[in-house]
């Protein structure tokens, strides 16, 4: 079917549903009673099986998050020829560890280093990648962050409470196809010898986004307390 | 489509406003808004890209003043609309008034497990790669009305080559009704200065996933 956005408009009317703009508070009750009802269509039709749908909410809720992603920067850390592989084709280094969604398809993973800072976005929508970090989180969706990380990537940072040398490389990841990115933080001083258990604990998701660093070990344990 | 979507550069949303502890979901209808998406795309009507074009279209004060799932709830209702599954006035009715369209099964729970990770994007080359790692290339001065992954903020402006990354559906294409067309797809990347003139950050580097049907040689 050809899409023709002139014969696809939203110049009609859409009947009694309202398509116009909510405060966040109005929206949350009309968008509770305008998804049940989107779902009782969809199901009485037979285009869709709710339990299916359960299954995929808890999917994300309980299976697939950033834990993954930080599993895998903790390997890096850990195996010197496991990061190798990692860098050099993501997809294929991901898939040996078996992860909980499965392949991580046209995955890239970009690495933090004294000289350069990895910062990733989606200008034109909320591309992410899923299979390792979970859903993306509010803020990676926002006109604020989609706008900004292109132009004044040093400003986001601010936003988040990091500083950065003025030397150190600004290397923004525009994911404006199928490619996923994913950073590689830095690893802290400090956590020689830990296992990689250990090590996940300090990747956290902003530092896989690259609007945020690796805990250190202080961090850590202050955080644990 | 120069549409509000395309928001690289572009200043005055104010800060980034990260949320302590934030939730996977803000409401329950977020999971299903998410979910539905996902089963219904797989019937395979549409893909990715058209599923975007949808979102893309939604008058402007709508993409801005809405939440991203309502965007998805709001395209997913045009979409299913426009593809015939469900009638307007079975929407505004709030319940099934007609016949189900004949469409492939739904996605049963059993199938559900596939859903968690994406398909290949990536298609046999039907031509050489025009383009290798370190050319210089001008992304082309280009303002469709339809579905482009073009941003504004490089068109017209010179960029490198960083890596040939295959051959892969062309999202113009699959919109525009033309079908897959593949193509090579390339990470350019420029410096700030060239996409932000002189007082932009020295340290900057922006790249972009760019298909060859976006490049000249420079």
């Amino acid at each position: 079917m050809t899409i023709d956005q002139h014969t696809h408009g939203h110049d009609h009317d859409h009947g009694d549903y309202d398509r116009g703009d909510h405060d966040h508070g109005s929206e949350v009750s009309e968008m509770q009673l305008r998804v049940r009802a989107l779902e009782s269509i969809l199901t009485e039709k037979g285009y869709v099986d709710p339990k299916a749908l359960d299954f995929i909410v808890d999917a994300y809720e309980t299976k697939i998050g950033p834990h993954i992603g930080a599993g895998i920067v903790a390997k890096a850390w850990a195996d010197p020829d496991f990061k190798r592989r990692l860098l050099d084709d993501a997809t294929t280094a991901v898939a040996s560890l078996g992860v909980a969604s499965g392949r991580a398809v046209h995955l890239v993973a970009v690495e933090n280093t004294l000289a350069r800072h990895n910062i990733v976005v989606c200008t034109l929508c909320s591309c992410y990648p899923w299979e390792v970090l979970g859903l993306p989180p509010v803020w990676y969706k926002s006109a604020p962050y989609r706008s900004r990380a292109v132009i004044d990537p040093r400003g986001v940072l601010a936003d988040f409470g990091v500083t950065l040398p003025a030397e150190t490389e600004m290397r923004v990841w525009d994911s404006t196809a199928e490619t996923r990115f994913i950073v590689v933080p830095m690893r802290p001083a400090g956590t020689e010898g830990w296992s990689e258990d250990k090590l996940a604990a300090l990747v956290t998701r902003n530092s896989m986004i690259g609007t945020g660093l690796a805990l250190t070990p202080a961090e850590l344990a202050k955080a644990g307390t | 489509m120069n549409g509000v979507h395309d928001m690289g550069g572009m200043q005055g949303f104010g800060p980034v406003e990260p949320e302590e502890n934030e939730p996977v979901f803000h409401a329950p209808w977020e999971g299903r808004a998410l979910a539905m998406n996902r089963t219904m795309g797989a019937l395979g009507l549409w893909n990715i890209d058209i599923g975007r074009f949808f979102r893309e279209q939604l008058p402007p004060d709508v993409y801005l003043g809405s939440s991203y799932y309502r965007k998805w709830i709001l395209g997913l209702e045009d979409l299913v609309v426009r593809y015939g599954l469900v009638g307007e006035d079975e929407l505004a009715a709030g319940h099934t008034l007609h016949p189900p369209a004949a469409v492939k099964p739904k996605v049963t729970v059993a199938e559900a497990p596939k859903l968690l990770s994406r398909g290949s994007f990536e298609r046999p080359a039907t031509a050489p790669a025009r383009f290798k790692a370190g050319d210089r290339v001008r992304m082309k001065n280009m303002h469709p009305e339809g579905h482009t992954r073009l941003p504004r903020y490089v068109r017209g402006h010179v960029g490198t080559i960083e890596c040939v990354r295959g051959c892969h559906v062309f999202p113009d294409a699959v919109v525009a009704g033309r079908g897959e067309e593949p193509d090579w797809l390339y990470t350019v990347v420029f410096d700030g200065h060239e996409l932000w003139g002189e007082n932009g950050d020295p340290t900057l580097k922006v790249s972009v996933e760019a298909w060859e049907p976006y490049l000249d040689t420079a």
